[in-house]
């Protein structure tokens, strides 16, 4: 079956079997591999990708289901100013020791601060509770998602 | 993992859906927001031949009053029910604490309901409260009472050529409250016991009507109608209320597993039907 997904502002066209999952045609089909593959049963989280701006499980939902909508990966978070507020707060805040939880936890926190300008520290913990990040670096990730959300309000002039 | 092949239909109506529902027997299944019925596919558990996709009707994403109860769409995710201003009770208690944020944000409480799993927490949430199923099929719609939709382990009270397409939650008129107590191991792990209470007050303060139903403690979700018979006609107190946990942990029938032993999770029936009762008292009261 024909679709055509916008990924990160560009359209992708594939013929593609209805069982395809959208995380594999992601990685596979689009070649975007940013977005990891984990547990594949719908626990950890890590194949989160935004679906029109929504944080959901990519492992859990067909591409054709995909069809005609806006998704954004890691791969999208940066553009022609740089690195998204999230990521530069991600290296600054060293939000990260492994790596393979964290594209899905910066789109987490993305979504979040698009939503929540200044989100408490439970609101961040409430927020990335259905990803996993198993190397337990959950302090430095939530103070990372709150610093980025510092520096876009603060680059939005409404700090 | 890749789910076993089968055919895909996005339908575009309700009548599209139910006829390549009806079309495809019963093989085939309806795709609402596929947190159950993907990963079921994925370990092959589950292997319909045919899939169809709802998630492209319009008009089934709302919540909204109509006649006197709470009309929730096919498409509603339990993400909107949780940041609906519409809900209360035990419903708006246990909206939050289903599976995982990103799992609330696809997952649809019709879905959830349809699917039947006795460790799923809304059929415990609508059992204590009540609320009618509203099916669809070739020759039209009907309403289920949750008591006879709730069939069996993963079994419904659908024909194969029928869908869920929304769900009538009461809205009490006079005062009531309601809550959801779950325990889990972590977010998005099923329930290790949860319980829903509902209470409504008459005016002179007594139990008028109440609904204690459990989830992960029987093969089913069970309603513990031993309990609820010792709450109507009575006064709220703490002592009552364990005379009902304990009521409720003798109508439970759960298994030793990981999540811990039988005996144990009788014990936290027991002490969440309580708290449950307490907080729903609470809410009645003020």
């Amino acid at each position: 079956m024909e679709i055509t997904i916008n990924i990160n502002g560009t359209d992708h066209t594939a013929d593609v079997e209805p069982r395809r999952l959208l995380v594999d045609h992601i990685r596979t089909g689009a070649g975007l591999t940013g977005t990891h593959i984990g547990c594949d049963t719908t626990s950890c989280g890590v194949c989160t990708v935004l679906v029109d701006g929504t944080p959901v499980k990519s492992c859990t939902m067909l591409a054709v289901q995909a069809d005609g909508r806006e998704v954004t990966t890691v791969e999208g978070l940066k553009s022609a100013d740089g690195l998204h507020p999230v990521q530069q707060a991600f290296s600054d805040e060293h939000g990260l020791q492994c790596g393979f939880c964290t594209p899905a936890m910066m789109l987490v926190g993305a979504a979040l601060i698009d939503e929540n300008p200044a989100p408490s520290d439970d609101e961040v913990r409430w927020a990335i509770s259905g990803n996993l990040c198993r190397c337990t670096g959950y302090m430095n990730i939530v103070k990372a998602i709150q610093a980025a959300a510092a520096a876009a309000a603060s680059s939005n002039g409404d700090s | 993992m890749l789910p076993a092949r089968f055919d895909y239909v996005a339908a575009s109506s309700v009548e599209e859906a139910i006829a390549a529902k009806a079309e495809g027997g019963d093989e085939a299944r309806i795709l609402a927001g596929g947190q159950s019925l993907l990963p079921m596919m994925k370990l092959r558990f589950a292997t319909p031949s045919k899939l169809v996709d709802i998630n492209r009707i319009a008009g089934l994403d709302d919540v909204r009053s109509h006649n006197g109860h709470l009309h929730v769409g096919a498409l509603v995710r339990h993400a909107d029910i949780a940041a609906s201003g519409a809900v209360s009770g035990a419903v708006a208690s246990a909206a939050p604490w289903i599976a995982d944020p990103l799992v609330r944000n696809l997952g649809t409480m019709c879905g959830s309901v349809a699917h039947c799993d006795p460790e799923g927490d809304w059929n415990s949430v609508l059992l204590a409260t009540g609320a009618e199923v509203v099916a669809q099929g070739p020759s039209g719609r009907r309403t289920i009472d949750i008591g006879d939709f709730v069939q069996d382990f993963f079994t419904n009270s659908l024909a194969d050529d029928e869908m869920v397409t929304a769900l009538h939650l009461p809205v009490p008129s006079g005062r009531s409250g309601g809550s959801y107590q779950k325990l889990e191991r972590k977010v998005g792990d099923y329930a290790t016991v949860g319980v829903a209470a509902h209470l409504e007050l008459a005016a002179d303060g007594t139990i008028s009507a109440a609904g204690v139903a459990m989830t992960s403690v029987a093969p089913i979700n069970r309603k513990a109608t031993g309990a609820e018979a010792l709450l109507v006609g009575n006064a709220p107190s703490a002592e009552l209320f364990a005379e009902a946990g304990e009521a409720a942990a003798a109508e439970a029938d759960p298994r030793d597993d990981v999540r811990g032993s039988a005996r144990w999770k009788r014990r936290v029936v027991a002490a969440f039907t309580q708290r449950a009762l307490a907080a729903a008292a609470e809410q009645a009261q003020a």
